[in-house]
């Protein structure tokens, strides 16, 4: 019946070449069809969730619509401005689940780079130059990478789980900053638990004015243009890549060296999301408090949702920060409360986890047939 | 049932009319698709109570699928089967051991930081009584000469008591019918001809259980079997008494008369090929001088091994599991650390490692990035993938390697391609030297003379060979000279099936 091809492994389909529609379709409609799909649902948890509270769901979901894109104003200063810190702690989680690494840390590496960063700015004294604010988001580099260092230096020296370690560092750099801002950092005064803001020289220039929009989204853009590059194009990129995928392939027959790229990795991972602690403190706060909006956990949630892809960041770091700013507007203008909208980001997660769990499952499945 | 060769000869006489059931397992028209692949169909087989029955067929034939049917981890789409007399219809694997049905898979099922009592009452239900799982264990182990430590933690066996641990299971749960799958491709050759003898007394004590063996060794299947099945793409190719095959009718019954190529025929005859001419006419490229090597945990593997490797040459390397080969193979690599006595190795030396699933491939990546892994380690700045891509296709058309282009995943590629790009990848340069850890490993007949044949090319174009094997015919097949690793000591021994054997087992 079956007439064997010559030199076909028996029982296996040859494989077909792939032509270029397929391409497109696997590469761009099939994740926009994803997203779509996951908005839809999104949506309809979130209508749920508000009927089920008793709110009036039109209602509310016109005020979380007008918070985040209901106007010049609101897409800038609270879309945009929220996406920022996301995008940048979103590409330190990419670049560090790219490697392999779980880094669950950008929270407690933005914390430390926010500390830093300020910390850099009260030393440098009242009336510094404005050529010093990359000194300022150096120092919250640095910190960001410090911070995540422990973690790395941990996992190397006593293999302690990455994903236990950043989230205890996550609530020790909570508490340390606690205690900066009652200590060290505190305003003069000595009555708010927060630091002095930022003298007007250290803040970053606004994008565009007459809203709250800094240079720090072209910084967001430009290091997520620059981590797809270098991950697509580079010999680093690749074995950082490489080591993600199969870390002991990429020893035995890449002759890579695991450890020393897991390093860089994390500590690269750490330095992103240090910077933007240090963005938000020169763009945003001007000041560091000890609470924070926990852009350092939705970060996970953006990263994951835009599949790692350093570009898919932006477009998911917008779209949280469209959700955040909604939910204020709609806690503002409904009475709905914001923690609903957290809720929401949860399934969001949720879903996306449990979307590659059984894509994994159903292609390994498939592979295995 | 019938035979479809007519190689087979007649189909086994049934005694009609006794009072036991006459079948033990039987498999009544069993077909099975996975996606556009036919994996069985409609095949049947009988499995006698008190005899051995060898399943046999190339990789990929479909003995394994055939037995995960029987055993209930795989829903077939037509036809049925029946144990000890008993049809059955909605099949699962808890169904499987209740009608006392056990099977050994081919990589254990067993939880390695637990002792052997606890992974036997694993899957029992109700109170765990580890002495009296113990006990059980005692008795079985008196009963069956299966002998195990019951508080030995598994992760601490040899892999030929971790098998034995696996059929205790089975026995302990009264398993009647055993399907062990390929039981000897992960044991040395003596404890391979001990399970071989151990099956033969398991159903001599018991005339109403069965063993089910699912084998390519034709020589093993020959030896032990009362009755033999042979699975050819899917289908029943031949059936009957063991007495009525020969190795050379098992071979065309498995292969397909017409398709016995003369690599496979090398096979079958390890002593045809020789080539012995240009050896000694080269210059040395790889070179130890009383090299010793110590593991991870720092424990001495390899004992002052001294040894050369010329150019254009074969050495085999032949050692039970754990000899310390896997030390001296990534020394050779440069993967592993010299802890005394001299390595003269070129900077360049291509190593196909022996599990190209965790060593040697990034599955989720295309073949070009594969390719492009190879030097990973001291790239530089920017990698022309347009080119890499170029390149990546023109191995996979000199090489013979199938697959729907450089762009493809490797997952998607059978096991016998995957091994054959991971060869082409380590060849792609002409290192001037190789290392290959038993690159056959799973691979069906015509994959592995596709690989053999690489590695005679590569012998030709001058490049030093190191090639090891757990299949000591492989080793006796393809090698010009053979070296011997027993408890980390080396030596050449001459190219004889017995004078290797025995030096792998220590004996002289």
């Amino acid at each position: 019946m079956n007439a064997p091809v010559k030199g076909v492994p028996v029982g296996r389909a040859p494989v077909e070449p792939v032509s270029v529609q397929r391409v497109i379709v696997r590469r761009v409609a099939a994740p926009l069809v994803r997203i779509v799909a996951l908005l839809a649902v999104t949506l309809a948890v979130l209508v749920t969730l508000l009927l089920a509270s008793g709110f009036d769901a039109s209602l509310a979901l016109q005020a979380m619509v007008r918070g985040a894109f209901g106007s010049w104003y609101a897409i800038t200063s609270a879309t945009l401005v929220r996406a920022v810190p996301l995008a940048l702690t979103g590409l330190a989680v990419a670049i560090a689940f790219r490697a392999g690494l779980l880094n669950i840390g950008a929270e407690g590496q933005l914390l430390a780079g926010a500390a830093a960063s300020t910390a850099m700015a009260s030393v440098l004294g009242t009336s510094p130059s404005a050529m010093l604010v990359p000194v300022v988001l150096l120092a919250g580099v640095v910190s960001g990478a410090c911070w995540a260092g422990i973690a790395s230096w941990l996992r190397q020296r006593f293999g302690v789980l990455e994903v236990i370690s950043t989230i205890m560092l996550n609530f020790v750099a909570l508490y340390v900053v606690g205690w900066l801002v009652r200590g060290p950092l505190q305003e003069p005064s000595g009555f708010y638990p927060q630091s002095m803001p930022l003298p007007r020289s250290l803040q970053l220039p606004a994008l565009l004015d007459g809203t709250r929009l800094h240079v720090g989204v072209l910084l967001s853009v430009g290091l997520a243009a620059a981590a797809w590059w270098w991950l697509r194009s580079t010999a680093g990129g690749f074995r950082l890549r490489a080591v993600g995928m199969n870390a002991s392939a990429a020893a035995v027959s890449g002759r890579v060296d695991v450890a020393r790229v897991s390093m860089y990795a994390f500590l690269a991972s750490g330095a992103m999301a240090g910077l933007a602690g240090a963005v938000e403190i020169t763009g945003v706060t001007y000041s560091l408090y000890d609470h924070s909006p926990g852009y350092g956990y939705t970060a996970i949630a953006v990263a994951l949702l835009a599949r790692l892809n350093p570009l898919g960041v932006l477009g998911t770091a917008v779209l949280f920060g469209a959700l955040q700013a909604g939910g204020n507007a709609m806690q503002r203008d409904a009475g709905v409360p914001v923690a609903l909208v957290h809720v929401v980001e949860a399934v969001l997660i949720l879903l996306v986890i449990a979307g590659d769990r059984w894509r994994g499952v159903s292609g390994k499945r498939a592979a295995a047939a | 049932m019938t035979a479809a060769s007519p190689a087979a000869g007649a189909p086994t006489p049934e005694p009609k009319g006794t009072v036991a059931p006459t079948v033990a397992l039987a498999l009544h028209g069993i077909s099975k698709r996975f996606g556009s692949v036919t994996a069985l169909d409609n095949v049947s087989m009988r499995v006698r109570p008190g005899t051995v029955h060898a399943l046999l067929g190339e990789n990929g034939a479909g003995k394994t699928t055939l037995m995960r049917v029987a055993f209930g981890l795989v829903a077939s789409d037509a036809g049925h089967l029946e144990i000890n007399g008993v049809r059955i219809n909605a099949h699962s694997a808890a169904n499987a051991i209740k009608h006392k049905l056990g099977m050994v898979h081919q990589h254990f099922s067993l939880v390695a930081a637990m002792s052997v009592t606890e992974n036997v009452a694993l899957g029992n239900h109700g109170v765990f009584a580890p002495a009296r799982v113990a006990a059980q264990i005692r008795t079985i182990g008196e009963r069956t000469g299966l002998r195990l430590d019951p508080e030995a933690r598994v992760a601490d066996l040899p892999v030929s008591a971790q098998q034995r641990c696996e059929i205790v299971k089975a026995l302990a749960r009264d398993a009647r019918v055993l399907i062990l799958d390929e039981p000897t491709a992960v044991l040395a050759p003596e404890e391979a001809q001990a399970l071989l003898r151990w099956v033969r007394e398991f159903v001599a004590q018991h005339p109403s259980h069965a063993v089910v063996l699912i084998t390519h060794k034709l020589r093993d299947a020959l030896a032990v079997a009362d009755d033999l099945t042979v699975l050819r793409r899917g289908a029943c190719a031949a059936t009957g008494p063991a007495r009525t095959f020969t190795e050379a009718s098992l071979a065309d019954a498995m292969l397909g008369p017409t398709e016995r190529s003369a690599s496979v025929e090398a096979e079958l005859v390890p002593q045809v090929q020789r080539h012995t001419d240009s050896v000694g006419a080269h210059h040395v490229v790889l070179r130890a001088d009383a090299l010793t090597l110590h593991d991870d945990r720092g424990v001495a593997r390899v004992h002052a091994a001294s040894f050369h490797v010329r150019a254009g040459e074969i050495v085999g390397l032949a050692a039970v599991e754990g000899s310390g080969q896997a030390e001296l193979l990534r020394a050779l690599a440069g993967l592993h650390a010299v802890a005394g006595g001299r390595l003269h190795r070129p900077e360049e030396v291509g190593f196909v490692p022996e599990d190209r699933h965790k060593n040697a491939l990034l599955l989720d990546a295309s073949l070009t990035e594969n390719y492009v892994l190879r030097d990973a380690g001291r790239r530089r700045g920017r990698i022309p993938w347009r080119a890499m891509a170029t390149r990546t296709d023109a191995v996979l058309s000199t090489r013979d390697v199938r697959a729907g282009g450089p762009h493809v995943h490797a997952r998607t590629l059978s096991g016998g391609n995957q091994q054959k790009f991971v060869l082409a990848r380590a060849l792609d340069d002409a290192p001037p030297a190789l290392i290959v850890e038993n690159p056959t490993r799973g691979l069906d007949f015509r994959a592995t003379a596709a690989v053999h044949d690489a590695l005679h090319e590569a012998r030709e174009a001058g490049i030093a060979i190191l090639f090891y094997s757990s299949d000591i015919d492989e080793v006796l097949t393809i090698a010009d000279r053979v070296l011997v690793l027993q408890s980390g000591t080396l030596r050449e021994v001459p190219r004889d099936r017995e004078l290797v054997g025995r030096a792998m087992l220590g004996l002289s």
